[in-house]
């Protein structure tokens, strides 16, 4: 045991002579041990064993009063029930483990030696003879089996080796993406006809009933039964819609082509999937026809074609084209005319 | 009395009297000052009269001598008496200071004079009615559909729990948790500044009543302790630095440190 | 002291213990590795215990992240919710894994305490992990042996990164729906192969039914794995190198000095298990955290107020918040090239994790030192280092706050959009800013370093001479302190080989070497020497008086008022 063993003074400097080098100072070595009240004072001593004996019993009472905690407080189910039994089993097991954690390391700090102890280190590389057998091995090895002269061999456990992993990789990736048609990205439910309904109760929505200033989340009207499938969730996915009813004199502008119009009397229906990388697009502030997406904060002008005004966002929302059919219900005209969401590579393709 | 007088050459006698003097000035404002209302609102015979007088008074500045909006601020004509109730009732009404929205001050108006107000509004061009008891009674509603609405149509603006969020150019969208739910129903119909109507086509009375259950119900706390503001990741993630990490590193340095 | 207890014992044992031993050594020879490591000295410092508090971290996650997998059901099955869950719950279509969720959480006694216990840990696991790495940069510790440890130890912070983000996206809720959602924008915006790598992480199309089982194996399966054996790679080499120790009497690059690990290091790590055990515990049982019930089950539609990933994805968030989108949207041969979301998500992340990968190389190179450090730097005595730290540091927080400008706009009442155009500009300007500050500060420092070991401390003493003068008497400083001071090298710019040769032939290479001493100069032009014994003597020789006066002597004035420090 190599206790307390400080270095002399100039030991681990480079000087070697008695005499004070003018460029660098020497090392002072470590300093002097200092005694700890319980070092010197046996009734500190037992001071503090008694205190740790005190914080490991607090840590079994902890412990046993999870327990309790455990069959005595029931979740019923409400709320209030809930949190009282997460509190309960919680806080005594934290005082069961504060109790140890704190226990072992007032003992160790108080009662265990702090005597430094002075380790040497060695340096990390090998040393030159245990290198040369190394080296020797490997070439011995590499000699043996005559890699370095038989090229067709090596060659041929080459690709052997490159080939293997196709044997794992080509059944995984084939089937991992799905039927990897990326066209999907294109189409959405929107076809023309398809009423426009609120979400997420599916009702029909009559351009009448929509006030000046309403916004409406709106899906396309589907079965109910196809609601509950998960085809409907990834469709659902491209398919929502933000509905806004303007003053028809405050739309300046929709994307609505030469000759055609995508809004019915002020009412206009912009995709809600945000062209920057998909979120949904849906704080709508009715005074400023503004609409600012929660995620990133990306802002469009729903009077004047979806422009973006403000952030990430580079594309305008793409317009559903609507108008309403004979019942005074709002459809759509035809599905998008581009892709909704975040940009992809083949998109204009 | 008599230690009265023989104090009323003290040195500070003249300061004490002024304050009386201030106290009682202020005292005599306070009961006389809103008068020309408060005098008047005994007699309830019409209120649409009342009304229009507190109208003149208090908003015409703004919304123009017939609530015909002038260009600081819109048209009330058609807004119904909900919206009055709701923009007055929560002090929104009539506003202090131009900024980016009116905020929620303490009430201006008495109820009495709300209700005329809205009358007088409501005189002016059929809008929604101020919503019953039972309308907004959260009790009966379901909360459940409640959480189901609010998600879709009020959650990106009020926050999942309704603990309130950011608009654009320094608006937002107020915390709900103080809201009684009569203006938590108003609000939805008639949509008041930035946020948008959402008529009894689009949300139903019954779907109105089940969101101001949802939201009832956020107010028992959370099942998991503390809620911490309920405002998601970024206050968990601060929670965690200060509270969690800061607590570690006190006890870190406490192992680390020389016992004496 | 228990020196007793290992089992080498040459003489037949006695004690059960003892025999126990022997059994075990006869068939392992534990015993060698005991009188190895048992003894082992382990330098003691508050700041070497942040890669503890990770560690006991990742333990308290795999110890909850069992009991959560007993209850949690990773499919995305379809369900009409009808169970212990929150009244708000009842009767909503849901998947199994938000519904198993639910149950967890309310039916399972202790269930909700173990999720938010491991949620939490999973927050404080990646903050230590950052804590960790601040103090092995600013200290150097990453210097030769240890820049492969670093590099394991940055390649466990991207995997701590990958375990927090599968985890956090496991119960299918609206919010970390959204985060999926995102992901996926960003993942199609990888030019060539985004659309098709989109299919790849989800089966299909976003999002498919897929992922909540694929992220649930990467999870609980791939991630800890690797984790679990890079923890065991950091180890086996800090165990190699022997830990590093701070500057002071005694210690050096060739010896460690500090307690041995059994008994008081064993205890003091142990007893700090327990503690961030029960800290964790603690925040469990009182802070509610990632209540999915308020988010609801994932539905494409909704999004709520405060979107946000956990803490140590904010940067991501805010580098994607802070990118402006006009004109980033790039057709190149009718093929779209989305730079406002490449950017910020694909290039920004890359350029912050090449930094920390390749810095302990680009430092080695040009301090042009092969030796090896296990004496930490003292943050100020490197002063661009540090500097850089720090403006690294601050590009991070600035992007993590950019992340949340929209609690920031509401809870400071500002407007969100003039935060974003702030921190537009102090991502540029900000790390600037701070690299300069703190190199001042860092020079500045060792300045002071340097003037207080010439003329030691201020006593706030003042004594008057009998011409009138008055000084403050000095008190020099003791050797240990001293040596603190003095016990650095101020590396100077790489010397390199002319640009010819002796006969005037062009020297291949030397573009290269110019390169690199040029950016030596930036690393080390500006620099404090430490004060040397001789600048010390010299310093002394006219204020000597000081120690003089210090011993209470006669403040007679012998050689000239010049030659006493004034107080300045």
């Amino acid at each position: 045991m190599s206790e307390n063993q400080n270095p002399t003074p100039g030991r681990d400097v480079t000087t070697t002579s008695g005499a004070q080098d003018p460029e660098r100072f020497t090392d002072p070595g470590v300093p002097a041990h200092k005694l700890r009240l319980t070092d010197t004072d046996p009734a500190a001593r037992r001071r503090n064993e008694r205190l740790v004996v005190l914080l490991f019993a607090i840590s079994c009472l902890g412990a046993i009063g999870s327990i309790v905690a455990y069959f005595a407080v029931r979740p019923d189910g409400t709320t209030e029930g809930v949190r009282l039994s997460t509190i309960a089993l919680g806080v005594t097991m934290a005082i069961s483990l504060l109790g140890i954690g704190i226990a072992a390391i007032h003992w160790s700090k108080s009662l265990m030696s702090d005597h430094e102890h002075v380790d040497e280190r060695h340096e990390l590389a090998s040393s030159p003879e245990v290198r040369e057998v190394a080296v020797q091995h490997l070439t011995d090895g590499v000699e043996d089996s005559g890699i370095a002269r038989r090229g067709v061999l090596k060659g041929a456990a080459v690709s052997a080796l490159a080939l293997f992993p196709l044997t794992f990789a080509v059944p995984l990736i084939s089937s991992v993406g799905g039927d990897w048609n990326i066209s999907k990205f294109r189409h959405t439910l929107w076809e023309r006809g398809t009423r426009l309904a609120y979400d997420p109760t599916g009702r029909p929505i009559r351009a009448a009933d929509l006030t000046v200033g309403s916004a409406a989340h709106v899906i396309p009207e589907v079965p109910q039964e196809y609601m509950e499938s998960h085809e409907w969730i990834t469709e659902k996915a491209k398919a929502v819609v933000l509905l806004v009813r303007l003053n028809p004199e405050d739309l300046r502008s929709d994307q609505s082509p030469e000759g055609e119009t995508w809004s019915y009397d002020g009412i206009v229906a912009y995709s809600k999937i945000c062209t920057h990388v998909g979120c949904p697009v849906a704080l709508y502030e009715q005074q400023t026809h503004h609409l600012l997406c929660p995620c990133h904060q990306s802002t469009f002008d729903m009077a004047d074609g979806a422009k973006v005004v403000f952030g990430p966002a580079n594309r305008p929302l793409p317009q559903l084209p609507i108008t309403v059919d004979d019942e005074g219900y709002l459809i759509a005209q035809d599905d998008f005319a581009e892709p909704v969401g975040p940009s992809f590579w083949e998109r204009l393709k | 009395m008599k230690a009265l007088a023989a104090r009323r050459h003290h040195r500070a006698a003249p300061v004490v009297l002024m304050l009386l003097a201030l106290l009682l000035t202020g005292g005599v404002y306070a009961v006389l000052a809103p008068s020309p209302a408060t005098a008047d609102t005994a007699s309830t015979a019409n209120d649409v009269e009342e009304g229009d007088r507190l109208f003149q008074a208090n908003c015409a500045t703004c919304h123009g001598p017939n609530a015909e909006g002038t260009s600081q601020a819109p048209s009330l004509v058609g807004v119904g008496a909900a919206s009055v109730d709701f923009q007055v009732s929560t002090g929104r009404m009539p506003m202090q200071a131009n900024g980016p929205q009116a905020p929620q001050k303490p009430p201006q108006m008495t109820e009495e004079q709300t209700a005329q107000l809205a009358a007088y509004v409501a005189s002016l061009g059929a809008g929604p009615a101020i919503p019953t008891d039972e309308q907004v009674d959260g009790a009966e509603g379901d909360a459940s559909n409640g959480a189901l609405l609010f998600r879709t149509n009020c959650a990106m603006c009020h926050n999942a729990v309704g603990a309130g969020g950011a608009l654009s150019e320094g608006k937002w969208a107020p915390p709900l948790y103080e809201v009684s739910e009569r203006n938590i129903y108003q609000a939805m119909l008639t949509g008041p500044q930035s946020m948008p109507v959402f008529n009894d086509a689009n949300i139903t009375p019954d779907e109105k009543r089940d969101i101001i259950a949802y939201l009832l119900e956020q107010r028992d706390g959370s099942a998991g302790g503390l809620t911490l503001g309920s405002l998601g990741p970024v206050s968990e993630g601060v929670w965690a630095w200060v509270v969690g990490l800061g607590l570690m590193i006190g006890a870190a340095v406490w192992i680390g440190a020389k016992s004496s | 002291m228990s020196t007793d207890t290992t089992a080498s014992n040459s003489g037949a044992p006695t004690t059960p213990a003892g025999k126990a031993a022997d059994y075990l050594d006869q068939r392992t020879s534990v015993g060698g590795a005991v009188k190895e490591f048992a003894r082992k000295v382990f330098p003691d410092h508050w700041s070497f215990m942040l890669g503890e508090i990770a560690l006991f971290s990742f333990v308290v996650l795999l110890l909850t992240g069992v009991f959560l997998t007993m209850f949690f059901d990773p499919s995305m099955a379809l369900e009409e919710y009808h169970g212990a869950g929150p009244e708000t719950m009842q009767g909503q279509l849901m998947s199994v894994a938000f519904a198993s969720t639910l149950d967890l959480s309310f039916e399972v006694r202790g269930g909700l305490l173990m999720r938010q216990i491991h949620h939490w840990a999973a927050l404080i696991f990646m903050a230590a992990i950052v804590v960790h790495m601040m103090r092995v940069f600013f200290t150097g510790a990453f210097r030769k042996p240890r820049e492969i440890n670093w590099l394991v130890g940055t390649v466990l912070l991207i995997l701590g990164l990958a375990a927090g983000f599968s985890g956090y996206s496991l119960p299918d809720d609206v919010l970390s729906g959204n985060g999926l959602r995102i992901t996926d924008g960003v993942i199609k915006s990888i030019p060539v192969i985004g659309s098709y790598m989109s299919y790849f992480v989800f089966g299909g199309e976003f999002p498919g039914d897929q992922i909540i089982p694929r992220l649930f194996t990467v999870h609980i399966l791939l991630v800890p794995a690797l984790i679990l054996a890079l923890i065991g790679v950091h180890l086996f080499l800090m165990v190699l190198h022997k830990h590093t120790q701070y500057p002071g009497g005694g210690r050096t690059d060739k010896n460690v000095v500090g307690y041995p690990l059994f008994p008081v290091y064993i205890a003091k790590m142990g007893g700090n298990f327990f503690i961030v055990f029960g800290i964790l515990a603690l925040m469990g049982a009182t802070m509610s955290i990632n209540n999915v019930w308020n988010y609801g089950p994932y539905d494409p539609s909704p999004v709520g107020a405060g979107a946000q990933p956990d803490w140590y994805m904010l940067f991501l968030e805010g580098s994607l918040r802070l990118m402006p989108g006009a004109g980033m949207e790039w057709v190149i041969f009718g093929y779209t090239l989305s730079l406002n979301v490449l950017i910020p998500a694909v290039v920004i992340p890359t350029l912050l994790f090449l930094f920390l990968f390749a810095y302990p190389f680009v430092e080695a190179k040009v301090t042009g030192d092969k030796r090896e450090h296990h004496v930490l730097d003292r943050p100020r005595n490197v002063p661009v280092r540090t500097g850089l730290g720090v403006g690294f540091l601050t590009a991070f927080i600035i992007l993590a706050l950019a992340g949340s400008n929209d609690l920031i706009a509401t809870h400071f009442g500002m407007s969100i959009n003039q935060i974003t155009w702030a921190f537009r500009i102090l991502f540029f300007v900000g790390p600037v800013l701070a690299f300069l500050i703190t190199k001042r500060i860092c020079l500045g420092l060792q300045r002071k370093d340097r003037e207080l070991v010439l003329h030691g401390h201020e006593t706030g003493r003042i004594v008057r001479f009998a011409n009138g003068e008055y000084i403050e008497v000095h008190r020099p400083l003791d050797e240990q302190e001293r040596w603190l001071r003095v016990n650095y090298t101020a590396h100077k710019p790489l010397e390199i080989e002319p640009a010819t040769d002796a006969r005037g032939v062009k020297r291949k290479g030397y573009q290269k070497d110019k390169r690199w001493q040029r950016l030596s100069r930036f690393f080390y032009e500006d620099r404090v020497e430490p004060v040397t014994p001789a600048e010390l003597a010299a310093a002394h020789s006219h204020g000597e008086h000081d120690e003089i006066a210090a011993e209470r002597k006669s403040p007679e004035v012998t050689t000239g008022a010049e030659s006493v420090e004034r107080e300045r």
